[in-house]
């Protein structure tokens, strides 16, 4: 049984070639802004041969339904991230900082305004 | 690291699920988590993009306008869908040409249902009813998964379902309300999807090997049985507003229990497609190979004209 098809079959290559293509598309991280007044947000990632294609596949395959009114895209290898092994001394010097927030500081209720 | 050290990280890394905390990529996880993300997620990315095909098939032939302009929305969205999903797998650490490898080769495998033929276009309208609100039913929950990238990719992939379950309805609908031969054609319809639609959730709780691990790490919430149960509950009623019968003499209302009772679903059938012996496995596997490597000249170009490009620019600044 096979679908219903319009066009007669093409013979088929039967090719277990697998995918070598000489350089793979690389990847892009896509941030968007969904609305003016808002930051751009990390969306996801997609392949591309250079940044304008990144640009318009981005537009397809993540601003469908109005999602976005700006598109950044980014190389993925030109992202340098933290590592969250290091998560401890990384923020945690920042926990015993609480001198930092405004209730840390004691003022008699009848002060207002601040 | 020692084996007491893995068994340390292990005991944090199974309690930040405990507490619903989300594990992103870069976090530490147990090696059998990462293997069995990769294999679900590629599965259901290779899915979108195989599901694709019996849909693509009517594209061309859609009866109106308004019905060709909302299937080929539909089936970008599953091709959408499938870049969601591919990029989520990646994130684990393995290559989008390793993926599609796998599914080429064989090795990877997708939703069954993809290997039934769509022969006439009330086969699309049954796709996207059934099969949509089996893949719905199935998804919904994931949205919650513990793997960050995947519950969002979920997240909105479940956004963008609901559309192709109403274009679905909404065609059997017309056909119902049509001549006899056309509710004739969507009953023929119902007949074939039927049974393959309640195969999508899988084996029988007993006879699911993966259930119990899947369970804890949250990419599971309801079982297979449980989850097909919640499909039959809520689709009967849908086909006695179309006013065709779903083949089954078995189905009925059982009070006690608050849910339908069904009859023997033929799970020979199911391992046979599973096995790559369906109705339409070697076809539906030829057409995306094929696509794949008819493509690659295009692939090709595009990178050397983005080299040259860059070329060009470096050269202008020097």
């Amino acid at each position: 049984m096979s679908d219903n098809k319009e066009n007669k079959k093409k013979p088929a290559t039967h090719s277990s070639k697998g995918t070598t293509g000489k350089k793979n598309w690389p990847l892009w991280e896509i941030f968007v802004r969904s609305k003016n007044g808002l930051e751009h947000r990390h969306f996801g990632s997609l392949h591309a041969a250079d940044a304008d294609m990144a640009l318009e596949n981005a537009r397809d395959v993540y601003t469908r339904r109005n999602e976005g009114v700006s598109i950044w895209v980014v190389e993925s290898k030109n992202i340098t991230a933290s590592n969250p092994e290091h998560n401890g001394e990384m923020f945690e010097p920042a926990s015993d900082k609480v001198y930092r927030h405004p209730t840390f500081y004691d003022l008699p209720d009848d002060v207002k305004h601040m | 690291m020692s084996e007491k050290e893995v068994k340390n990280m292990e005991a944090i890394f199974d309690q930040k699920i405990a507490n619903d905390e989300k594990i992103e990529p870069k976090d530490w996880m147990p090696e059998k988590y990462r293997k069995t993300h990769i294999r679900q997620i590629s599965q259901h990315a290779h899915s979108e993009i195989v599901g694709m095909l019996p849909e693509g098939n009517w594209i061309t032939r859609a009866p109106s306008l308004r019905r060709k302009v909302a299937l080929l929305a539909k089936v970008q969205d599953e091709a959408g869908h499938g870049l969601y999903l591919y990029s989520a797998c990646e994130t684990l650490g393995i290559s989008r040409e390793e993926l599609y490898n796998q599914l080429h080769s064989g090795k990877a495998k997708y939703s069954s249902i993809f290997n039934y033929p769509t022969i006439t276009w009330a086969d699309i309208g049954a796709i996207g009813w059934l099969v949509d609100g089996a893949a719905i039913i199935n998804q919904v929950p994931l949205c919650s998964t513990s793997f960050g990238p995947y519950a969002r990719a979920m997240v909105r992939v479940c956004k963008e379902e609901s559309f192709h379950q109403r274009q679905g309805y909404e065609i059997m609908l017309t056909l119902c309300n049509g001549t006899p031969e056309q509710k004739e054609m969507a009953q023929d319809a119902l007949n074939r999807w039927w049974w393959p639609s309640l195969m999508m959730f899988g084996p029988t709780d007993d006879e699911s090997t993966h259930t119990e691990q899947s369970m804890k790490w949250k990419l599971k919430r309801k079982t297979n049985d449980e989850l097909r149960q919640q499909f039959i509950d809520q689709t009967v009623p849908q086909a006695e507003i179309l006013g065709i019968t779903i083949p089954d003499k078995d189905l009925k209302w059982n009070e006690e229990r608050g849910h339908y009772d069904f009859g023997k679903i033929d799970w020979d059938e199911f391992w046979q497609v599973v096995k790559g012996h369906g109705p339409c496995n070697k076809d539906r596997l030829e057409t995306r190979v094929n696509a794949w490597e008819e493509g690659e000249w295009v692939r090709d170009a595009a990178m050397v004209y983005a080299e040259k490009q860059a070329d060009r620019k470096v050269r202008k600044v020097s």
